[in-house]
């Protein structure tokens, strides 16, 4: 598999479920405070972050290519490990599973609870403060781990357009999916999706991290796909050892009579 | 001042993440895959054995709790 490829993936499922998320917190806004709210605040994140990436990939791109893999392999394994540690302790049930419907209830009680304020600002024709703060915070926060994915991925590979094509690509799935079904999209798996991007950008960060501080691999770029294996296996020992240490802590204790 | 702190709590939580022990070994693990580059020992075994005992000693560490 080549590393466009690679990259292509990469992208569109780290995208896919950051887009998840951040349409939960949309539609909880948009049906409960107005649509127009939820949609400037869209607008609103959405134009932040375009100034985000166009501030942070140029400055990336001018670096020499040794600091550039170094600082995008330790950015890579950070955002990775932090994905792949949640994902073991989902799948291991030291963590509740990630779940789109009970978020979207919450966002929806949080937000009818915060007032009357929608009703008023749609007979003023106006922006209903809190639905677009809500909305805003909610594609910006989703979105900036996105911006940093494509802009990381994207230069070290010199071809930030196609980390960008896979990223618009995945959110304008989840948004058709989303207005299709006017509903939060539970069905996605959602908790298989990040275990997967947390492989990839855990290997990926392993691979450009050793070439940026110097290192060398065996086979070149064949060992990147060693290297997802290497952290797939890993990953499915570490949930097993962590189920049978759990299974063991919970097991019922047996009382033994004597006499 | 308060933004400044929220701005600087939220890149904290952003970068470093739910356990800081991941992101000082992956800074430790980078360094000493560069000092031990400049000599003329093989360097790729560092990264996957820092990824694989900082993931499993911050697991063992959250199952804990």
């Amino acid at each position: 598999m080549s590393r466009d490829v690679l990259l292509f993936l990469s992208v569109f499922l780290a995208s896919t479920v950051e887009g998840v998320e951040a349409v939960t917190i949309v539609l909880a806004a948009g049906l409960t405070r107005g649509w127009r709210s939820a949609l400037a605040g869209v607008a609103a994140a959405l134009v932040v972050l375009a100034a985000f990436v166009a501030a942070l990939g140029p400055a990336l791109t001018a670096l020499p290519i040794g600091a550039l893999r170094l600082a995008v392999g330790g950015l890579l394994l950070v955002f990775g490990l932090q994905w792949l540690r949640k994902a073991i302790l989902r799948a291991s049930g030291y963590k509740a599973l990630h779940d789109e419907d009970a978020i979207f209830d919450r966002e929806v009680a949080g937000l009818r609870a915060a007032g009357d304020g929608a009703d008023s600002a749609a007979r003023a024709g106006s922006i209903d403060p809190f639905g677009f703060t809500v909305s805003f915070k909610g594609v910006l926060l989703e979105g900036l781990e996105v911006a940093v994915i494509v802009v990381t991925f994207g230069s070290n590979q010199h071809n930030v357009p196609l980390a960008a094509v896979a990223a618009v690509a995945a959110v304008l799935v989840v948004v058709a999916v989303g207005v299709a079904v006017r509903a939060p999209l539970s069905r996605v798996p959602e908790n298989a999706l990040k275990y997967a991007v947390g492989v990839m950008l855990t290997s990926f960060g392993i691979f450009w991290g050793t070439e940026g501080a110097g290192g060398s691999w065996p086979g070149g770029d064949a060992a990147i796909a060693v290297l997802i294996a290497f952290t797939l296996l890993t990953s499915f020992g570490l949930v097993a050892l962590l189920r049978r240490r759990r299974e063991r802590s919970t097991a019922p204790t047996a009382t033994v009579t004597v006499g | 001042m308060s933004r400044v702190r929220s701005l600087l709590v939220f890149l904290y939580d952003f970068v470093v993440g739910d356990d800081p022990l991941i992101a000082v070994a992956i800074v430790a693990g980078l360094a000493v895959t560069a000092a031990v580059a400049s000599g003329s020992v093989a360097t790729w075994w560092v990264m996957p054995l820092v990824v694989f005992s900082a993931l499993t000693a911050s697991l063992l560490r959250a199952a804990r709790r």
